[in-house]
């Protein structure tokens, strides 16, 4: 589904990224774990066309898309969520997600502000695919909450309803649970794992370990820069390097 | 003939010149401390020139006590735009900010208008009128002036920013405010005093130049713009690169004016102005840069 | 939606009797300024509160609508309602073009971009005295004719001003809440997010910036023809900056907001006779406490100010 290949990203003479290779299969949970500083974040960026890197491929669906930005990218199915929710603030909950069904609708400026018979037909059909995804999130009682209002939670929430309006085949989600409470958190596995039904391919870069070792097929571990080890979830907590790298090596 | 001419037009580009680079100087200093752009930088080089005179004419100071007077009270106006106008922006977005300081620019041009009249004013040369001839070419004492301050102020900014705690601060501002902040330095102590020395800049460059071209309350758009050119064609920089990035304008504009036609005079710095941004937004001599995030 | 459409038919039956009211008075002339100020307001808020890019040049645009309009009228004798989408048609291509390389910049840059612009257009009306007549200004413009009635007077120029405002007003509404309006409003929240939503950020603010100078060209047009005298000074710097302050008193993204703005700085002044030349005064310190007290503009900060009120009272009763 999703292939990097030999990434290297250096940032004026900081090398943040070393030759990391993997592969992402279809249909997957993928986790990308590592310590603070290993690079996920950074690979993320890569990926998803914020950054360009210095060096390396990656590969969606067997087509090439080093270089493309991120609209073009969400065109081609890649959608991500961010580490720090960006949502829209001044928008309403509801016009968030609406503006997740850019790419599945076309109207342009003349025929929107002409009010065309298609451009009217086309926006009764964005807010109900955008009602839609509310109820999957479950927060259709906030669609008319300003979102920048939201509590963190619900703004994560919000973040994913509106990345699935896109209507991805893979979604990144930089740090999902990142300030979850323990409850919230158990919600969104299960949010998560309903998402992966629907034929989603996912991405995540998490700290929270135990969501990741429950819900990921596969895991990909990052220490300071390198690609450490790749496994399943069993494989890795097995791993020595791991455990070492995480728990800080003996002299 | 025509090689005198051109030299001609070279040295009295070169004198506009530095002032463009000391005003752009001003600018480089409250962008690194802040990222702020200065919308009312110009005015403080229309303060220089206007109080010099006040102090000169209407309270009858001799020169060399009325332009340290005009110099420390552009410094006051400076400090109070800082403290009014800036500080106690609730939302400091970048819209905000350039609202908020082109606010601040017509107010003072609009009080300075109320107190001082829409007339233009001279301001008698620091030492006399006799030309003096250079190769064939004819400048004003004034003139020297000019350069003789422009190369003792970057003497001084350098030694400033790089042989004084507070000038060390600042640049530790400009690299990186947080990291500053963390290690101890009051960066909003640091914001108030860039607004200061820039305002005392702006004001030397104001009233070394009105005694050459008059002085009137709105003299400060085209000159603080200019000054933003030169600072945009020296990257930012509040040093020499600047500066010379001035002397570059004012030559390019006296050239222009005076072998293409004088009355696109001015439009030469803006399309200068629309290039650099476009083409090399990092300025002439900087080496690109990743955006700063 | 409904409800945009009520406000809409509301607000066009007060602009429509307000003649009966003013029985063609001296404030008729004033109302076809505000309805030729309210366009330009909305065109600049487009930008500005609707995709949070900032420009400095707009008076720019605003003059070459006016130019071209009047030269190819006054000296080359064409028919009007020709030279007028001809001129908004050169003004789109030429703000298209700039737009594309300057619209790369942020904030604080594309500030002084778009200000360099604007001075630049302003130079050219006053050195092409060939064209122009240069900072003298260029007199013989006809007015507008349409169906044998010439619209010469103060009342027949507030009709025909009002019919465009009014158009404006309802095209931008009806941008405002559609698919490519909230990508706008998207954009100024979080670019990054509404790039990986699929938003080409890039050519959406180009787009909306080549509207913006439209529409400014439209008003600059009637604005020709129903003065019939236009000169460089109305389209300087000084008058971008106006027009900022209407955008930013009125309410940054409302286009009601930008009538208020422009009725607003265009009665001042009226009421002000006396402070004629002090305006520009009352500008800045306008601009400044707007920014500071009421970020919102009038339209939110007067709902606001009278909610804190009633709130304020209230505590005050239950104490």
């Amino acid at each position: 589904m999703l292939e990097v290949a030999g990434i290297t990203q250096i940032f004026g003479g900081v090398t943040a990224l070393q030759d990391v290779s993997f592969a992402i299969h279809k249909g997957d949970i993928t986790g990308v774990i590592g310590p603070n500083g290993a690079g996920k974040t950074t690979l993320f960026n890569i990926i998803t066309g914020i950054y360009t890197q210095t060096s390396g491929t990656v590969t969606l669906e067997g087509k090439n898309i080093s270089a493309f930005p991120p609209e073009r990218l969400a065109r081609r199915g890649m959608v991500r969520t961010f580490q720090n929710i960006e949502l829209f603030n001044q928008m309403t909950v509801l016009e968030n997600v609406m503006v997740g069904m850019h790419t599945r609708s076309s109207c342009g400026l003349l025929s929107c502000a002409l009010k065309m018979p298609w451009s009217i037909a086309e926006e009764r059909r964005i807010r109900k695919g955008a009602v839609k995804w509310l109820d999957f999130a479950g927060i259709t009682d906030l669609a008319d909450v300003t979102a920048g209002n939201l509590p963190f939670g619900q703004g994560r929430l919000l973040e994913i309803a509106r990345a699935l309006a896109v209507e991805p085949r893979i979604m990144l989600m930089d740090e999902p649970a990142a300030g979850l409470n323990s409850q919230e958190t158990q919600a969104l596995g299960q949010l998560i794992r309903r998402i992966r039904e629907m034929g989603i391919t996912i991405v995540l870069v998490e700290h929270d370990m135990e969501l990741v070792m429950d819900i990921c097929d596969r895991i990909v571990v990052l220490n300071l820069g390198m690609k450490l080890a790749e496994g399943t979830p069993r494989e890795i907590q097995e791993n020595h390097e791991v455990i070492a790298a995480y728990l800080g090596e003996d002299d | 003939m025509l090689f005198d001419q051109i030299l001609q037009y070279c040295l009295s580009g070169l004198s506009t010149g530095a002032i463009y680079g000391l005003i752009g100087v001003g600018f480089s200093i409250i962008f690194n401390a802040t990222g702020i752009i200065n919308f009312a930088q110009g005015e403080f080089v229309m303060l220089g020139g206007m109080l010099t005179l006040l102090f000169l004419e209407t309270l009858a100071l001799p020169l060399w006590a009325a332009i340290p007077c005009a110099i420390a009270a552009s410094m006051v106006a400076g400090l109070l735009f800082e403290r009014l106008a800036i500080r106690p922006l609730r939302q400091p977005t970048p819209i905000n900010l350039v609202i908020i300081t082109i606010g601040g620019s017509i107010l003072i041009r609009g009080l300075a208008m109320l107190a001082w009249g829409k007339d233009t004013h001279a301001l008698p040369p620091f030492s006399g009128n006799d030309p003096i001839s250079i190769l064939g070419a004819t400048i004003l004492p004034q003139h020297i002036w000019i350069l003789v301050v422009t190369v003792f102020i970057v003497a001084v900014n350098r030694f400033y920013f790089y042989h004084t705690i507070s000038g060390k601060a600042m640049r530790a501002c400009a690299y990186n405010r947080r990291a500053a902040g963390l290690v101890g330095i009051d960066v909003r102590r640091m914001v108030l005093f860039s607004f200061v020395i820039s305002s005392a800049l702006g004001s030397i460059a104001g009233l070394i130049v009105a005694p050459l071209t008059m002085t009137s309350y709105d003299v400060g758009i085209m000159l603080g713009l200019k000054g933003f050119c030169a600072a945009i064609i020296g990257g930012m920089s509040s040093g020499i690169a600047t500066v010379i990035g001035g002397l570059l304008l004012g030559i390019l504009e006296s050239l222009g004016a005076g072998l293409i036609s004088s009355g696109y005079k001015d439009a030469i710095a803006f399309i200068i102005l629309l290039l650099i941004l476009v083409i090399r937004p990092q300025g002439l001599f900087g080496k690109a840069e990743s955006e700063r995030v | 939606m409904n409800r945009e459409l009520l406000k809409f038919l509301a607000f066009s039956a007060m602009v429509l009797a307000a003649p009966l009211y003013f029985k063609g008075g001296y404030l008729m002339n004033v109302l076809v300024f505000v309805g030729i100020y309210t366009m330009l307001a909305i065109g600049l808020n487009l930008l500005l509160g609707y995709a949070g890019q900032i420009s400095l040049g707009h008076a720019g645009f605003f003059g070459m609508g006016a130019y071209l309009s009047g030269v190819l009228t006054a000296t080359y004798a064409w028919n009007p309602w020709l030279a007028m989408p001809l001129a908004a048609a050169v003004v789109g291509v030429v703000a298209f073009l700039i737009g594309l390389p300057i619209l790369k910049l942020k904030g604080h840059y594309l500030a002084m971009a778009t200000l360099g612009l604007g001075i630049i257009i302003y130079i050219v009306f006053n050195e092409t005295i060939d064209l122009t007549g240069g900072p003298s200004g260029l007199s013989g413009i006809p007015y507008l004719e349409l169906g044998g009635i010439t619209f010469d007077s103060d009342v027949k120029s507030y009709y025909l001003v009002w019919s465009f405002a009014l158009l404006v007003i309802l095209f931008a509404v009806n941008l405002a809440n559609s698919r490519v309006g909230r990508a706008l409003r998207a954009v100024h929240d979080s670019e990054v997010a509404a790039r990986v939503m699929g938003v080409n950020a890039r050519l959406l603010k180009v787009q909306i910036f080549t509207l913006s100078a439209v529409i400014c060209s439209l008003a600059g047009s009637l604005y020709a023809h129903t003065m019939t005298f236009i000169a460089p000074a109305s389209f300087g710097f000084n008058f971008s900056v106006e027009l900022l302050t209407m955008v930013v008193i009125g309410g940054l993204g409302s286009v009601y907001g930008s009538f208020l703005g422009a009725a607003l700085l265009t009665l001042l002044p009226e009421f002000l006779r006396a402070a004629q030349d002090y305006d520009i005064i009352i500008y800045g310190a306008l601009l400044m406490l707007m920014v500071m007290f009421m970020p919102g503009g009038l339209v939110r900060g007067i709902p606001d100010f009278f909610k804190m009120v009633i709130k304020g009272r209230r505590g005050a009763g239950n104490a």
